[in-house]
């Protein structure tokens, strides 16, 4: 059963959605509850359902009006919430992610180590070591929020965007870390390349994680990287 | 296969269905025709179901010659239509030969145009929809709007009755109109007095206005936060930025943001809003979700129950 600590809120999003809100900030149980909101409702509201956006520490619930209305949303809804178990956030697939760390690869590396009176190889070994959680997945196709990254290499964004960030490029903004689905504008701070396609339309499935799932990076060499079909790409 | 040359491609021609739904999970948007309205409107005229393929033309300025027989009708905002010069009626279905030419003007009043075509346009689908989106590179012929030299597929004309609307079912698409809102999301981090500023102003529409959000300009509005934990976006959705000037999220939006919102805007509206050039002016009413809830329903039951006249 839920904690008192756990003040969940259902409030009116759009005229047909509503939004779950299960706490106020990052934390692996909140997220894990999140999921479990999302099976349920699924099966629940089965053919009433549009789509359904999870996020951090909420859950966006958008429906069908000419099938269902807010009344019976928010019934469901309620229902749904009393049977969440305070359940293991360490549920999800574990998926590890290669990582071409390197100043060659990740422009920002330098930079992040001086600023965190760090060792480059001490800011790999506590981006690598850690596992980290899928919260969300958007800002574009495939573009999946990890966290939490160790507070001593949490880094603000650059201050000037970058024109051009390679397809594959690790990231880390504040205490979230990303791998670039795609080439595009950017402005967290580069510290290597991921060989692994994160989006692709033409594969089955898209992507190799799902919001819920878990993450380690494994360092590998500039050898294993491109034998792994990596490609360094262009930054601007 | 029998289609469209696509001589000129216009300011922004985009191919769409209703829309790209049930993948936010990974981050894609819907997409989808802006005046949603207009688009079934250009399908059921031509005899298609209504989540058939068609064109959405912003601002005008597409030029198609026919290589096939087909049947076409052209809805939305006030773009004129001339097939091999001459100028026809809009919101009517048109019989055409291999070999005419389609020209779709600039437009008098209304931003976005649906040329739809009877048996669809003929596009793969991507993730179970035809729908372009640009930013995302995905749908339409190569994710990208319609460039000079593309053709468009579509089947072989067969049996298609063709209808018109009447005038007096046609939409009007005048600047200066009050568009609905429901407050929700972040409503409480507005105070009163902000709220009560927010619906009592008039806002421009600025040239930042395109198929993700519109951005307005107007009184500022200040919330008592500055940002929140990412969070699903929904269709109209308002965002106020630390500037305190509200975007109105559409089609193309992206998915999560940490943006405080202070409620959202109903589709019938946004609708109409897409339809407004820059400089247009707008002001907000406050309706409730149950309001919101009837008139979506309402309006469902009114498009059904509008018969167009069959004119082929």
């Amino acid at each position: 059963m839920m904690t008192s600590t756990n003040p969940m809120r259902i409030e009116i999003a759009g005229e047909n959605a509503l939004i779950i809100y299960f706490g106020e900030k990052t934390d692996p149980r909140v997220s894990a509850q999140v999921q479990q909101a999302v099976t349920i409702l699924e099966s629940e509201l089965s053919g009433k359902l549009i789509d359904m956006v999870p996020s951090y520490a909420s859950l966006l619930v958008i429906y069908d009006q000419l099938a269902t209305d807010h009344f019976e949303v928010r019934r469901c809804i309620r229902k749904v919430l009393g049977q969440l178990s305070d359940s293991d956030s360490s549920e999800g697939n574990l998926v590890i992610l290669p990582a071409y760390y390197s100043p060659e690869s990740g422009p920002d590396l330098e930079a992040l180590a001086q600023r965190a009176d760090l060792s480059i190889d001490e800011v790999i070994k506590l981006h690598s070591e850690m596992e980290y959680r899928v919260y969300a997945i958007g800002f574009a196709p495939g573009f999946a929020y990890l966290g939490e990254v160790d507070e001593r290499i949490a880094a603000p964004r650059l201050s000037t965007p970058r024109m051009k960030v390679p397809r594959g490029a690790i990231a880390i903004a504040d205490r979230q870390t990303a791998v670039y689905p795609a080439v595009s504008p950017g402005g967290w701070n580069l510290i290597g390349l991921c060989p692994t396609r994160m989006f692709d339309p033409k594969a089955t499935p898209t992507m190799p994680v799902q919001v819920g799932d878990r993450i380690k990076f494994n360092p590998i060499s500039r050898e294993e990287f491109f034998a792994q079909g990596g490609e360094l790409g262009e930054i601007k | 296969m029998s289609g469209f040359n696509v001589i000129q491609p216009g300011l922004l021609t985009l191919i769409q269905d209703a829309g790209r739904f049930g993948h936010h999970r990974i981050g894609l948007t819907t997409g989808g025709p802006l005046d949603s309205q207009a688009f079934k409107w250009a399908n059921r005229l031509v005899d298609n179901p209504l989540n058939t393929t068609a064109l959405e033309i912003s601002f005008g300025g597409l030029v198609l010659q026919a290589d096939t027989d087909a049947q076409i009708v052209l809805t939305g905002g006030e773009m004129p239509l001339k097939i091999n010069g001459v100028e026809q009626d809009r919101w009517h279905a048109h019989k055409i030969k291999a070999g005419d030419k389609i020209e779709v003007g600039f437009s008098a009043q209304g931003a976005r145009a649906y040329l739809a075509v009877s048996g669809g346009f003929q596009v793969e689908h991507s993730f179970s929809s035809s729908a372009t989106v640009t930013r995302e590179g995905i749908g339409g012929l190569s994710g990208e709007k319609l460039q000079q030299g593309d053709f468009l597929s579509c089947q072989p004309a067969v049996e298609h009755r063709g209808f018109r609307l009447a005038d007096a079912h046609r939409p009007d698409y005048a600047d200066n109109i009050n568009l609905r809102v429901i407050t929700g999301y972040q409503q409480d981090a507005f105070s009163d007095y902000q709220k009560r500023l927010f619906f009592s102003s008039e806002y421009k529409v600025t040239d930042r206005a395109d198929r993700m959000g519109y951005r307005l300009q107007g009184p500022e509005v200040k919330p008592t936060i500055d940002g929140i934990l990412s969070e699903g976006i929904c269709h109209g959705a308002i965002q106020i930025p630390a500037d305190g000037q509200p975007i109105v999220l559409l089609n193309d939006r992206q998915t999560i943001g940490g943006y405080p919102k202070i409620g959202s805007m109903i589709a019938m509206d946004t609708a109409r809003m897409a339809q407004l050039m820059p400089g247009s002016r707008i002001s907000f009413d406050e309706i409730s979700i149950d309001e919101a809830h009837n008139l979506h329903c309402l309006a469902h039951v009114r498009f059904n129950n509008t018969e167009p006249e069959q004119v082929n």
